[in-house]
């Protein structure tokens, strides 16, 4: 597929579908002004991180956690990490790595630092930013010269998931997955890193479900996966996971490392892992800022949406999620190009005609999004044990994605009722994938729908649902929506969930280079 | 056809006893004619007779696949097999409520979540939330049964304060990520807690979840287990039984 996608084949209305940005664009308007105007201990935490400071003390405690908490014991970081550090490396002399390992051998404190000018204090912050930009930026045409010199492989690229909880054991089963036509490795993580209020360290050989997300792990990942990129003569991208309480800091560690895609949604944390909103609106905003300024593609979860929900009464929250995603996306300087977003409606398969409403909706999604590599997931929900039923569940989801031109193809699994993928799992997925999309690669070039048919009725309907719902989001607040449930039927409070506490109002002297560095609002 | 001998009862295929099975997988050795044959011996050395490679596929990083079809000479005696059940009858919605207000004379109440790092609520909201699953529907919806629904990753020590805290007649977990026996330490965990603190009697305690059953959860000091396709009823016929057995256990005493 090659983007934009240019076809009109559902006759959606262009007019509606501005609306839907139009009111979307004011949805994220209504809470920008209380995200430019607070921070929380992971955003930082990334500052921390992009000022060189890594590595965990004696008692495994990393030294991001340990300056944070120690400005926020001291009463101080109102003003902000980097404000502190600067006046820190001013007054000591020192680089912030010193300064965070003498403080926590408390052998010093950022108690009582002397005042300096607004102005000195903003230079050294730049300065102190600069070898951080500095290797994103080189980080970013290295990714564009090894794409220029080695090709990559065609859309829908084949996403193939590896999570055995060791990563030298993840690079074995990434490695067959790239020979055996694999263009995007994700890396799961474990169970419950989400929850984490720090990010673990060093490479790692135990998780549940998944492998944590380390900064060496990352290093480690990109390596094998450059390799085995030169070896096959493609670009392989490797992908994680910016989500969860410490959603910036991986992202920072992401763009450090060259990670290419990131699944970083603005709403999936408070709805499946009841983070609270204040915290994910916030982190979300700086975390995109990081992934768009490292040329790293964002993917949503939308995917997921319908995991709790039905999706042929629900198809079109997936929609309107995906129109605020877009807007959340743009407020941090995302182009389109880097806007994966998520999309799933897997309808339940005893619905008589289930594959007319999976393309309609498919369709639906590339039709308004022409231009952002849009991730297609495969069937989950209805997965059962018996997996060969699974593998012709997982084929049907084959055709419907070469057909509907997506971008980016979620791998489904056969045995995606039981376990994470096993090697001959992925590699029977992999080879059915190659096989559909072979047999159909210009199919849908040759499928026009009939007019006013099923297909293009659903469609239409879900679009105008989603119109809807996006005017009583409108008029209710994003919060309030979360509140009542309106997304995946699952409701979260205001001030409930996980990471309030992490979240403080920025004090006057507030200061953080990388935003203006990254190129975000100047009203931050 | 010939008859089953129910005291050897081998795979089917197209012929009573013929043992035919059906292997797939992978081993760590590059395709050649060799690692073929060391599928097949493999087959053969684990108790297979004339075991047939059928398919074989190199899968890159020196791993290869096979698939095969082979006999098995093992037979089972079915006949002797008993496997732990519990024994409870399975009411209809009705005639639970009838139960529950004519024998218990208050309100069953009842608290569930999804305990520690498992983030997966489909299972508990389909047991107890109003709207239930495939139509049948779920604790929530009783109106003798008071149902407190957690949500998912909820420590055990919540768990367990919410229900001393509304004076539970039941504890309700429900565990899906089963990945290098997650499920095990988490239940295991909760067992511990109740028993630390001196109340497991105190509860009915009950888990379910698509790797669980019966006897599972019986051996990890549960009261019951229910596994995939369980409603609503099926756990609450279960609760309302033992309850009341338990009430007049305390009476004779
Ligand atoms: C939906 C889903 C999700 C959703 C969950 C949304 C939500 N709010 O629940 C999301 C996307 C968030 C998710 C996340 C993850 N998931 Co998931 N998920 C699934 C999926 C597709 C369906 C599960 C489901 O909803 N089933 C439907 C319900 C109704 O079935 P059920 O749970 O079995 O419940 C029934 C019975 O078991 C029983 N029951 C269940 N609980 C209880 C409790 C009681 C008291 C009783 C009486 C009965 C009972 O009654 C229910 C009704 O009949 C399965 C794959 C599959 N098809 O099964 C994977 C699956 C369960 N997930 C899996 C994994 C690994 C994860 C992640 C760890 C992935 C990761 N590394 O990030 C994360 C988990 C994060 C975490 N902290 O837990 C694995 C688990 C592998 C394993 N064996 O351990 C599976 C099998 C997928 C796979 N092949 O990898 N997942």
């Amino acid at each position: 597929m090659t983007r934009p996608y240019l076809a009109n084949k559902l006759q959606l209305d262009p007019v509606l579908i501005a609306e839907a940005r139009t009111i979307a664009n004011d949805i994220v308007a209504q809470v920008t002004p209380f995200i430019f105007s607070h921070s929380t201990v992971s955003v930082e935490r990334t500052i921390v991180r992009m000022f060189g400071v890594n590595g965990v003390n004696p008692e495994g405690i990393p030294f991001p956690n340990v300056l944070v908490d120690h400005m926020r014991e001291q009463g101080l970081i109102e003003d902000g990490a980097a404000s502190l550090i600067a006046k820190a490396c001013l007054h000591y002399g020192k680089n912030p790595q010193s300064l965070a390992e003498e403080i926590d051998r408390n052998e010093l404190s950022l108690e009582n630092l002397p005042d300096y000018p607004l102005e000195t204090l903003h230079e050294m912050a730049l300065g102190l930013a600069l070898p951080a930009v500095t290797r994103i930026k080189e980080q970013g045409r290295n990714r564009e010269a090894m794409i220029g010199s080695l090709g990559q492989g065609a859309e829908p690229y084949l996403y193939a998931i590896v999570a055995t909880g060791n990563i030298y054991e993840d690079i074995i089963q990434a490695r067959a997955a790239v020979h055996q036509g694999a263009d995007i490795i994700a890396v799961i993580r474990s169970t419950g890193q989400s929850l984490l209020d720090y990010v673990p360290y060093g490479p790692t050989t135990e998780g549940f479900g998944g492998t944590f997300a380390t900064q060496a792990n990352f290093s480690i990942m990109r390596q094998a996966l450059d390799e085995v990129g030169q070896e096959v003569g493609r670009y392989i991208r490797l992908t994680n996971y910016c989500s969860g309480l410490c959603m910036p800091e991986i992202a920072a560690m992401g763009a450090l490392e060259r990670l290419d895609v990131m699944l970083n949604d603005s709403m999936y944390g408070i709805i499946f892992r009841d983070i609270n909103m204040q915290r994910t609106f916030i982190d979300q905003y700086f975390s995109r800022l990081i992934n768009g300024f490292a040329g790293i593609v964002i993917n949503t979860g939308e995917d997921n949406y319908l995991t709790t929900a039905d999706a042929m009464e629900a198809a079109h929250t997936v929609l309107a999620s995906d129109l605020i995603n877009e807007q959340f996306a743009f407020l941090s300087g995302l182009p389109e190009a880097q806007q994966g977003l998520g999309h799933a409606m897997e309808i339940n398969p005893d619905q008589p005609d289930a594959f007319l409403y999976e393309i309609a909706q498919a369709q639906l999604i590339r039709e308004v999004f022409p231009r952002s590599p849009i991730k297609y997931m495969p069937p989950t929900k209805y997965m059962t044990g018996n997996i060969f039923r699974a593998h012709v569940q997982d084929t049907l989801f084959n055709v419907a994605s070469i057909m509907t031109g997506q971008s980016i193809h979620l791998l489904g699994m056969l045995t995606e009722a039981s376990h994470t993928p096993l090697m001959q799992d992925r590699f029977l997925s992999i080879e059915s994938a190659q096989l559909v999309f072979q047999y159909m690669r210009n199919f849908g070039d040759e499928i026009t729908f009939a007019a006013d048919g099923k297909i293009q009725q659903r469609a239409r309907e879900t679009l105008q649902a989603a119109v809807n719902m996006l005017i009583t989001i409108r008029d209710t607040g994003l919060f309030g929506a979360l509140e009542k449930g309106m997304f995946a039927e699952i409701s979260r409070s205001a001030s409930g969930g996980r990471g309030l506490d992490g979240v403080f109002a920025k004090g006057p002297n507030y200061l953080n280079p990388f935003v203006e560095l990254f190129g975000g609002d100047a009203n931050v | 056809m010939s008859k089953v001998d129910l005291t050897q009862v081998r795979p089917y295929g197209d012929t009573l006893n013929d043992g035919i099975v059906q292997l797939s997988l992978t081993l760590p050795l590059p395709l050649s004619a060799e690692a073929q044959e060391a599928a097949r011996r493999w087959a053969l050395q684990s108790g297979f007779q004339d075991p047939k490679v059928v398919h074989s596929q190199d899968l890159g990083e020196g791993f290869s696949f096979f698939v095969l079809y082979a006999r098995s000479p093992v037979a089972v005696d079915f006949s002797s097999i008993k496997v732990l059940k519990s024994s409870h009858k399975t009411l209809e919605k009705a005639e639970i409520e009838a139960l529950i207000s004519s024998k218990l004379g208050r309100k069953l109440v009842v608290v569930g979540a999804s305990i520690e790092s498992d983030a997966h609520t489909v299972g508990i909201d389909a047991i107890m939330n109003i709207k239930g699953y495939n139509g049948h529907k779920g604790l929530e919806s009783y109106h003798q049964i008071e149902a407190y629904n957690l949500g998912a990753q909820v420590a055990c020590e919540d768990l367990l304060a919410r229900a001393l805290d509304v004076g539970a007649d039941a504890i309700l977990i429900s565990q899906v990520v089963t990945q290098k026996d997650l499920h095990l330490r988490n239940l295991t965990r909760m067992v511990e807690l109740l028993e630390l603190e001196g109340v497991r009697n105190n509860f009915l305690l009950i888990v379910g979840g698509p790797r669980i059953n019966y006897e599972l959860a019986k051996e990890l000091g549960f009261d019951a287990g229910f596994g995939p396709g369980t409603f609503a009823e099926d756990v609450a016929s279960f609760m309302i039984e033992q309850v009341l057995i338990n009430r007049k256990g305390d009476h004779d005493v």
